[in-house]
């Protein structure tokens, strides 16, 4: 299916078929011109009418779009543990002559990294102007340099770079039994939305976005809310690095996806959905809108839905930029509206106020999935499985140190141990459970569940085998938050390039044991007193790491009092650079 | 506990009342209790960024100035934890920008510094980000300075909400947050700011400044040599400033 897509032209036409969007406008005018040109804003901010601020405010947010011009090929390797190498990256930029992020003087070419492509099942990746290419090693970097020097058209290079097949290795309640197109719909109407909604509840489903909030209540709450409208918004903004599970469904589930927010617009009286699908799953977009003039024609969306008179639904979808704060609901509906993605203020909650402050239901892509078959099957059939606080199954998208990556299906209680078991992980010293703001598990806790009241997880399981170096992980971690920090609270945006400083001394074997103890002072405070999600989790991979493996850190540190964080070699790379010297002479000793 | 009222909360122990829809902050500020804080005027939106507000709401964390205010809420505010967390947010503030407080026109009159000394900040703490950032000198009458601005957001909001204007916004991501000029150029000089906008005098540190009018007050006569941040009307004090308390 995937091998399908990939083949696929890219969508050159972006803003075809997609509907008028700051965000959609920005990408088609990245990829004519390789960059969004000041004149472009002005003609962005005409057309749809936006303040030239709004517009430019955007465009320095989302990290896919630039001021300077790109290479005709735009190269980003991913910089995640499990499906990110940036040794590859540097390879990769030498064969080309290249230097990271900066586009080569002949503007053929430009290599930078970005965050989790959400690849992580296929080692190595990267994305080629909103393509994938996966499985990199040296014999596909040089292919892909000579494709690169030759100015072979993308639709010319061998098919083979470009293909997918995501393994799932485990079925369980969603992924084994595919739900007949039309049957949720069918059962809800006969339910009519009360019963809907008190089947939901009754199921115990819980979000699968990783925060867990009964999904039942979060339909009922937005029913009963007033508003000129109601909205249903799919988050599809799968960002959390290790997570792809959300790819598959999106792939192969895609009907059931759209059949669960169908199943939603019914029970809230909503008309218009949203699917916020992120800029990284791209390639997607042709698929998803097949999968959409499907149901269409099926008279599965539109008016009168399967012949029931007056009930009207249609759902579009808005594609990212490449800005993991996005993930969080209110982030999500903030980018929906045309700005940047910042975090509301909260309460309101965005089941009363959402989508232009009416009432919105904003859910996982599982979840709609498993509303749908829960609808369909019953109640019983969902409570059946998994335990008492967590019904249900659970998608897990698993990947690093183990034989079989991809995708496995368990139901809710099952212990980290089995399921590295089952993929073929022996030699673990640790997991991250829930991805970087997850919880990172050491060996001795392998016994523990996963379920929201053990460990949470929206479904990445990132596994380190004892080669890793788990500083490097958490480094990477720490890395990944500060460039994501949408900046709006003081803790996060100053907190996160301050635990990255902290972080990155102490790896160097700069760090004294007082270094140590700012760095938990300030990760408690970053948890503590955040805005968001973002913020609240972005300082676990510390904490747990001075918690779990203090070790780690403490054989990298000086056994002195104080070392300052300026670094007088360090400061004078520049000199180096300008002089055009690397001698011995050229460094201090 | 038996002595509570209806629509009442304690901050420290003291018995506030509130009404409805009123923040924490709202109902202390009404009672004369200083809550710290940066990024909030009462005449404006509450924005919730700076977290210099931050409490302790039954042991979770919250934003003063945008949680509301709730019957028997026990609000802990005045603590030596608190305290610390404050003066590390202020700091934090301090290293992120290119604050160099003898040469500012503002000091003594910035609530930045203000706050520094009331938490007992005795430095930057932290390593310095020396960021690079733009000044905007092309308005007649006033200037951005960029690398004293704490992305408080109340220059954006005194526009929107007060002049009926629209001269600012925050812009970019992360660490890379920076005030833009919303005008063709994306100067100042080319925007409707008139120097008599509330927008033109509301920053709290020394971003935004008036052009021709250096060191018209001698330092130990500026507000915060004759005032403490605490006093709980100094918020509105400084809203209304036009033009210096001293002339």
């Amino acid at each position: 299916m995937q091998q399908l897509l990939q083949g696929e032209p890219c969508p050159d036409q972006a803003v075809n078929g997609l509907m008028p969007h700051l965000l959609h406008q920005l990408h088609a005018i990245q990829q004519q011109y390789r960059y969004i040109p000041t004149q472009q804003s002005k003609q962005v901010s005409e057309t749809l009418q936006l303040p030239l601020a709004q517009i430019e405010s955007v465009i320095d947010f989302y990290s896919f779009f630039t001021r300077t011009p790109r290479g005709q090929y735009t190269l980003l390797f991913s910089n995640c543990t499990s499906c990110g190498d940036l040794a590859l990256m540097r390879e990769l930029c030498q064969l080309l002559k290249v230097e990271q992020g900066i586009t080569r003087t002949d503007g053929l070419v430009s290599i930078d990294e970005t965050s989790c492509i959400g690849m992580c099942d296929h080692g190595a990746s990267l994305l080629i102007n909103d393509r994938v290419i996966a499985h990199l090693d040296s014999t596909r970097l040089k292919q892909i340099a000579e494709y690169i020097e030759s100015k072979t058209p993308l639709d010319q290079w061998s098919p083979e770079l470009f293909s997918i097949n995501t393994q799932i290795y485990k079925k369980g309640l969603l992924l084994e039994q595919p739900l007949e197109q039309g049957s949720a719909l069918t059962a809800a109407f006969k339910l009519g939305s009360d019963a809907l909604i008190q089947t939901l509840k009754q199921s115990g489903l819980r979000g699968r976005g990783g925060a867990g909030f009964t999904t039942g209540m979060k339909w009922e709450f937005c029913r009963q809310a007033q508003g000129a409208q109601h909205y249903v918004v799919c988050n599809a903004d799968e960002g959390e690095p290790g997570t792809f599970k959300d790819r598959i469904l999106l792939t192969d589930h895609a009907h059931e996806l759209f059949e669960g927010m169908t199943v939603a617009a019914y029970a809230l009286g909503a008309q218009q959905g949203y699917l916020y699908l992120r800029g990284e799953y791209r390639y997607l977009v042709p698929h998803i809108q097949q999968v959409l003039t499907e149901r269409r024609q099926q008279q599965l969306l539109g008016q009168n839905i399967l012949g029931q008179q007056g009930f009207t639904f249609d759902i579009e979808l808005v594609v990212g930029a490449g800005a993991y704060i996005c993930g969080e609901e209110s982030a999500l509906l903030e980018s929906l509206e045309q700005k940047r993605g910042v975090p509301r203020i909260r309460p309101p909650f965005p089941v009363t106020h959402g989508y232009l402050g009416q009432p919105t239901v904003v859910n996982n892509v599982e979840t709609f999935v498993a509303a749908a078959h829960i609808v369909s099957k019953g109640a019983n059939w969902f409570k059946a499985h998994g335990t008492e606080q967590s019904a249900g199954s659970k998608l897990l998208s698993i990947s690093g140190d183990c034989t079989k990556a991809g995708i496995y299906e368990y139901a809710f209680g099952v212990t980290v141990q089995q399921v590295l078991d089952d993929c073929g992980a022996s030699d673990a010293q640790a997991v991250q459970v829930g991805g970087p703001s997850g919880t990172l598990v050491h060996r001795k806790d392998f016994g523990r569940q996963l379920a929201f009241e053990d460990l949470a997880t929206g479904g990445s399981i990132m596994i380190y085998g004892q080669q890793r170096d788990l500083l490097k992980v958490v480094r990477n971690f720490t890395h990944f938050f500060a460039h994501e920090s949408c900046g709006f609270c003081t803790p996060c945006r100053v907190g996160t390039p301050l635990l990255r400083k902290y972080l990155d001394k102490i790896e160097a074997g700069h760090g004294t044991a007082y270094d140590r103890e700012e760095m938990a002072r300030l990760a408690k405070l970053v948890k503590k007193r955040s805005h968001c999600g973002l913020g609240q989790t972005a300082a676990n991979p510390i904490l747990d790491l001075l918690e779990h493996f203090p070790h780690v850190c403490e054989q990298r540190l000086l056994h002195q009092e104080y070392e300052p964080f300026f670094n007088l070699d360090a400061a004078l790379e520049t000199t180096r650079q300008l002089s055009h010297r690397d001698d011995a002479e050229a460094h201090l000793a | 506990m038996n002595q509570l009222l209806e629509n009442t909360l304690t901050i420290d122990g003291q018995v506030v009342p509130f009404s409805a829809g009123q923040t924490i902050m709202d109902a202390a500020l009404a009672a004369g209790i200083y809550i710290p804080h940066l990024c909030h005027k009462p005449e404006l939106k509450p924005h919730g960024s700076c977290k210099l507000c931050t409490v302790d709401v039954d042991g979770r964390s919250m934003s003063a100035c945008t949680f509301p205010a709730s019957q028997g809420m026990q609000v802990a505010n005045n603590t030596p934890a608190l305290t610390e967390v404050r003066k590390t947010l202020v700091q934090m503030l301090f290293v992120e920008g290119n604050h160099l407080c003898p040469t500012c026109d503002k000091t003594g009159d910035c609530t930045l510094q203000a706050l520094g000394y009331h938490l007992g900040m005795l430095d930057g703490h932290f390593p310095p980000f020396y960021p690079r950032r733009e000044v905007d000198a092309s308005h007649p009458d006033l200037i951005l300075d960029r690398d004293r601005c704490i992305m408080c957001g109340l220059c954006v909001r005194a526009s929107q909400q007060i002049d009926g204007k629209n001269v600012f916004a925050l812009s970019g991501r992360g660490a890379q947050n920076h005030v833009i000029v919303n005008s063709p150029s994306g100067k100042l000089g080319d925007s409707d700011l008139n120097k008599d906008d509330l927008a033109a005098h509301i920053c709290p540190v020394g971003a935004i400044l008036p052009k021709n009018h250096g060191h018209e007050v001698p330092i130990g006569r500026r507000t915060f040599d004759l005032h403490t941040v605490a006093e709980s009307d100094i918020a509105t004090f400084n809203l209304h400033k036009t033009e210096h308390h001293d002339d």
